[in-house]
């Protein structure tokens, strides 16, 4: 399913984390860009690279469930609510300073990813995709009702992050700490799918009986894929609510969950740059329709009640077509590209 | 215990639980002729609810003809989306066809947003408004009528599996899809039959779930709980469907009145998911279905 190297020439270099001087080099060249964001742009591209940033965080936790150990979940936004909900409560009443929280809520999403992990070891397929449902319903439910811990809907103010008693400023200081985390994600992902676990992963997604045969332990190593994944999904949740400054239970409903996995879908599954590029694609794609529909609206006023219709349907359209004609995902595509003038000017 | 109110509870839980085992019958049809899930029946049913309203409150049909019409056109555009968007998927992993059913019900979600708008609607019920006193249990005519249409149709759904020839094509293609090709049957028409099928059951429980509240964009999260239905009935049988349908109904009207004072406001809207991940762990393949876990 997922081919990520075309272009390699030999063992050595498929077994590199870089696999050629040119994607080393591009990779600086981001790593500058991403440097010089906060001092050239304005506060509100920096709060989208922010937003962004730790979508890739949560997209690349979801990469290793479902792209890499082929298990469908539909509760990974339940997993964000877990870690933002943590982060705010043990910030807000217990007064904790961002570098324990942050960890916290990463390890209690971890519980219970294991928990809810524990019933997979049976399921498959559509059993296991109705039961992360159910989970999803159930913790939307928990977080609106339990109005003592998580204040229902009028959400948790967070305290804004601190690092060694210093304030970090939400539009410099703290866009560097969320980008740093989602870098250090993607090098981990990218280590783990070139380990022993990342590769019985993929042998328990491809074939888990045929797995199993050759000694991988396949319920271990489906535990462990839930408890990755579900990790992350908690730091990139506890990330998202100081972020925002404000949680409510808005933020984590079915409908995030299914945006996770059209990220990696629209990406490219089962790669670490496909769920860096899908997240990417799917934050930006808001700001892509409200810059059509503000003009439509202001058109034709009759219709602008009926706007929200446009966005949706656009998301749907965007699914569809992927899974239709591009099922790589945007990888896909690039990969594609690269392969082309590769050969150029044969044609393989 | 007042055993009146108890009464009126379980009916009104039947009467919903009706719609559900619809929707759930209309899952479970698809699932056991294709192999996967259509995530966009619960969009469909709405669908079928906002034709069937503009047929008879804007166009000014009468009733039944705006009815039937509506199957009609539900039935054409059912086959449709089979056709140009889920069989070229056929054969690809489970994710892919799942996903694509979802982008399938956003896109509906979009439609309706963009053409009816977001307000609610009253659906032009067909069914008399006064309601009916039994003792002194009373029951709305809608929700009478809702149960009543639901066990005729079942019955009429339950003869046509059995003894028609299409219905014994569905059940074949459901058993064994090579065999059935092989067999000489048209596996394609019975792909597209079975979303047909379906999508005019869910459009019929669309019409009963509108009569008994509103037509609005929501109604789609109301006929989700139709999985959890499926789940505890079992995924590919079609009485467990139905019967999982009406336990659902009843229990969370009964669990909302009644440990509401326990458990908080709003339980009846999870009852059915805590059933769920109860069955999940007891028993994954429901009520009713076949055992086909593999245990690896």
């Amino acid at each position: 399913m997922a081919v990520t190297r075309f272009c390699v020439r030999s063992y050595e270099q498929d077994s590199r984390i870089f696999p050629s001087t040119s994607a080393k080099l591009g990779l600086l060249l981001l790593a500058i860009a991403l440097i010089a964001l906060p001092w050239v742009a304005g506060k509100y591209i920096i709060f989208i690279a922010s937003v962004a940033a730790v979508s890739v965080i949560g997209a690349l936790g979801l990469n290793v469930l479902t792209g890499y150990a082929g298990l469908i979940s539909l509760g990974h936004a339940a997993f964000l609510g877990v870690g933002a909900y943590t982060a705010a409560i043990l910030s807000t009443q217990y007064q904790l300073p961002f570098l324990i929280t942050l960890p916290a809520a990463g390890v209690f999403a971890a519980l219970l990813g294991a928990v809810v992990g524990i019933p997979t070891l049976r399921l498959k397929g559509m059993y296991l995709l109705v039961t992360t449902l159910a989970f999803q319903f159930i913790v939307e439910h928990i977080v609106y009702h339990w109005e003592d811990v998580t204040a229902g809907d009028r959400g948790i103010n967070l305290p804004d992050p601190d690092l060694f008693g210093f304030t970090l400023d939400k539009y410099m200081g703290y866009y560097y700490v969320v980008v740093a985390l989602a870098v250090i994600a993607a090098i981990l992902m990218k280590n783990l799918a070139m380990s022993r676990t990342g590769r019985a992963l993929v042998a328990v997604r491809d074939r888990d009986i045929a797995a199993e045969m050759i000694g991988v332990h396949v319920a271990k190593y489906k535990i462990i894929a839930f408890i990755i994944s579900s990790f992350t999904a908690g730091i990139a949740g506890a990330l998202y609510a100081y972020l925002l400054g404000l949680i409510s239970p808005d933020h984590f409903t079915l409908n995030q969950s299914i945006l996770y996995v059209a990220m990696i879908i629209v990406g490219g599954m089962g790669t670490v740059m496909g769920a860096i590029i899908g997240a990417i694609f799917m934050v930006l794609l808001p700001e892509f329709i409200s810059a059509i529909s503000g003009p439509i609206s202001s058109a034709y006023p009759l219709f602008a009640p009926r706007i929200g219709g446009i966005s949706v349907t656009i998301y749907g359209l965007i699914l569809i077509f992927f899974l239709l004609f591009e099922p790589k995902g945007l990888v896909g595509i690039w990969l594609r590209i690269k392969r082309y003038w590769l050969t150029w000017p044969y044609t393989y | 215990m007042d055993y009146q109110l108890f009464l009126q509870l379980t009916l009104t839980g039947l009467a919903w639980g009706s719609v559900y085992a619809l929707v759930a019958l209309s899952f479970v049809l698809i699932f056991k002729a294709t192999d996967t899930f259509n995530f966009a029946q619960p969009e469909i049913m709405m669908l079928g609810a906002y034709i069937g309203f503009t047929l008879v409150s804007v166009f000014h049909l009468p009733f039944f003809l705006g009815f039937v019409l509506t199957m009609l056109i539900m039935a054409v555009l059912t086959a449709l989306m089979e056709m140009m968007v889920v069989r070229p998927l056929v054969g690809e992993p489970m994710l892919s066809i799942v996903m694509i059913t979802i982008g399938l019900a956003y896109v509906i979600q979009g439609f309706v947003g963009m053409t009816w708008g977001y307000e609610e609607f009253e659906y032009p019920s067909p069914f008399p408004t006064d309601p009916i006193l039994f003792g002194e249990v009373v029951i709305s005519q809608a929700e009478l009528y809702t149960i009543i249409c639901t066990a005729i149709l079942l019955v009429v759904f339950f003869l046509f599996f059995k003894f028609s020839s299409s219905g014994i094509t569905l059940r074949a293609t459901a058993e064994d899809t090579t065999a059935a090709f092989l067999m000489g049957i048209n596996v394609k028409r019975v792909f597209t039959g079975s979303w047909v099928i379906a999508g005019l059951i869910a459009a019929i429980a669309g019409t009963f779930l509108a009569s008994f509240t509103f037509v609005d964009p929501k109604m789609n999260f109301l006929a989700l709980k139709a999985l959890p239905a499926i789940i505890l009935g079992g995924m590919d049988s079609v009485h467990g469907a139905i019967i999982g349908g009406l336990l659902i109904g009843v229990m969370e009207n009964l669990a909302g009145f009644y440990l509401e004072d326990y458990l908080g406001s709003g339980i009846n809207e999870i009852t059915a998911y805590v059933v769920v991940l109860l069955v999940m762990m007891i028993r994954p393949y429901g009520l009713f279905g076949s055992k086909e876990i593999e245990r690896v």
